[in-house]
């Protein structure tokens, strides 16, 4: 069996599962927030209006909530539904709640692994469609519906179809300023949009093994695009030195076996990739970003939970530092606890002293939600995860996707710019 | 299955995504009325003057592929929309549209998109899998057969209604 297979057999109390087989799985975390926790709340409202009760939640403990997409509050509506979100959790007692101005909070995959809220070997459920990014810790991550999730909170349990596998293997050696962004694209290109549609992509290889986490979680992140249900990474050492400085709590990490088979088998040679983007509206559209450098960009964004991890800033600050940006550029740390290691790293003041604007850890305009958001025919070249029509705004807007060093050499020249020619 | 003849309302084009089908300024709506006046404000912001209960949509291949954003189904089941037909669907939106009782996700071959007119009354025989086309002279069409297991989870009225053991989910 593969990973995949094996962790919902455990969670199933299965011995063995096979694809296309429904199961039961015994969830291990769940996850809601400021969008999906009202539709939740909503769901279960109108269960009990119907004379049904629900009085408790399964298990508190294995609930999070994060405020993320509209916080902080960007309007009163928004305002209520984070109020909500916060009577509910005290009535329920749920104590991992991750609110703006209270300590750490951020985006909810951000905080999943930045907290190591979720572990290797995992079932793990959240209510927003990138929940796949948590599969690069070795755990089976995969977002689900408000339905769902209230049927979760009220079970701890809930129907899946084992999905077949895809294997994409990453290898050669990494070319300079080429990231895990400019991988994934080329996958998504390759197999389209519905390439993995119901299906697991694990990702492997030598360039997999040698990444960093943040660079992993980006290749699960993006699986999403691909339409997959859940993205993973097998856990080594690297997966083990991330959590373990993350988190006390014992975990039980599950390898697949070696004779486990799988759908389709990907080979990708890294050596010759280029810098890439990916152009409106989809993110399986790429070109080389040498190949759109005539593209007048009106602004730059540095966040999401794809794009403003720690190292996502590093890397574009690498690019900003001692030089000013020529376009509106805006830096959202994904989290409250990488917007203070990337203060005390000095990124923050390279944001700055390039004219960037740096502000708080929010989903923001990635969704269209606030904080920046574009104007008709307003161009944007982004570290996000999706261009699709209006999605960063007006629906004549456009939005290019592309990694924090394309976005950065893009945010100093006022075009789309590979970042091997910012010297020319 | 509780689904009568209705009116087709056609957008031929693969991979409508649920930011069209409801924009990320929405999400933090959650009146269900509401949401369905911004129903497919991407792609046609008048789309909830037009439809009656009971119409279906017609659209290409991946159908809902993005968020999983559940406002998505409200919207559409809320303006009438009982039934969706594409050649696929993607993930989440197939099982948000099922388990929250919304609507049904009806597959069909990628040929029936160019057969079904905008506008069309259709009629759907879920005993023999076929969409009968009342405006072509009962010209008809296969449809993917559906599991028991959906249709009942639609007909309760969503997961949380239809069943409270695990016997109904065997595949």
């Amino acid at each position: 069996m593969t990973i995949t297979e094996k962790i919902l057999a455990r969670a199933s109390g299965k011995s063995v599962v096979s694809p296309d087989e429904v199961v039961f799985g015994n969830v291990d975390n769940v996850m809601m927030h400021d969008v999906s926790g009202p539709g939740v709340i909503k769901i279960l409202t109108e269960w009990e209006k119907k004379g049904n009760k629900f009085d408790r939640v399964w298990d508190p403990d294995k609930v999070w909530i994060s405020e993320d997409h509209f916080v902080p509050a960007s309007d009163r509506i928004s305002a209520e539904n984070v109020a909500l979100l916060s009577r509910w959790a005290k009535k329920f007692e749920i104590r991992r709640h991750f609110k703006y101005g209270l300590g750490q909070y951020g985006i909810c995959h951000t905080l999943s692994h930045e907290e190591g809220l979720v572990l290797p070997g995992q079932l793990y459920v959240g209510g927003d469609s990138h929940t796949n990014t948590t599969g690069a810790t070795g755990a089976f991550a995969t977002g689900l519906g408000h339905t769902d999730i209230a049927y979760v909170l009220m079970k701890g349990k809930i129907w899946f179809k084992v999905p077949h596998t895809l294997l994409f293997k990453l290898h050669g050696k990494k070319p300079a300023y080429i990231m895990a962004k400019d991988m994934i694209l080329h996958i998504i290109a390759d197999i389209g949009i519905e390439g993995a549609n119901y299906k697991s992509m694990q990702f492997t290889g030598n360039i997999v093994k040698e990444m960093c986490m943040e660079e992993r979680l980006t290749l699960t992140n993006m699986s999403t695009e691909a339409g997959a249900k859940s993205g993973i990474i097998e856990p080594d050492s690297v997966t083990y030195d991330y959590i373990n400085t993350r988190t006390t709590s014992n975990y039980s990490p599950i390898h697949g076996d070696d004779n486990a088979q799988y759908l389709d088998v990907y080979d990708y040679e890294i050596d010759k990739l280029e810098p890439t983007v990916a152009k409106p509206f989809s993110p399986a559209n790429i070109s080389t970003a040498r190949e759109l450098e005539s593209i007048e960009i009106d602004k730059a964004y540095i966040g999401s939970c794809t794009g403003a991890k720690l190292e996502d800033l590093r890397m574009s600050a690498r690019l900003l530092e001692g030089k000013k940006v020529k376009v509106r550029t805006e830096v959202l740390p994904a989290a409250q606890s990488i917007y203070f290691k990337a203060l005390k790293e000095g990124l923050i003041e390279i944001f700055m002293q390039a004219g960037a604007v740096v502000g708080p850890p929010t989903c923001g305009a990635c969704c269209g939600a606030h904080m920046g958001v574009l104007a008709k025919d307003e161009v944007c070249i982004s570290t996000t995860n999706r261009n699709f029509p209006g999605r960063m705004g007006h629906v004549d807007s456009k939005t290019y996707l592309a990694s924090p060093l394309v976005v950065a050499a893009s945010a100093l020249k006022g075009r789309i710019t590979d970042p091997r020619d910012l010297e020319n | 299955m509780n689904i009568k003849k209705g009116r087709v309302h056609k957008y031929n084009r693969d991979n409508i995504d649920t930011d069209v089908i409801i924009p990320g300024p929405y999400l933090k709506i959650h009146d269900p009325k509401e949401l369905a006046s911004h129903a497919m404000e991407g792609i046609d912001p008048g789309f909830h003057t037009t439809v009656t209960p009971g119409d279906f949509l017609l659209c290409g291949g991946n159908f809902g592929c993005g968020s999983s954003r559940e406002h998505a189904p409200i919207a559409l089941s809320t303006l009438g929309i009982r039934a969706i037909l594409a050649p696929s669907f993607a993930r989440i939106f197939y099982r948000n549209a099922v388990d929250g009782g919304y609507l049904l996700p009806i597959e069909i071959e990628r040929s029936t998109l160019e057969q079904i007119d905008d506008g069309n009354m259709i009629d759907i025989d879920f005993e023999n899998y076929r969409i009968i086309n009342l405006d072509k002279n009962g010209e008809s069409y296969t449809i993917k057969p559906l599991s028991d297991m959906i249709i009942k989870i639609v007909e309760a009225g969503g997961l949380l209604y239809y069943s409270d053991d695990e016997k109904g989910f065997a595949s």
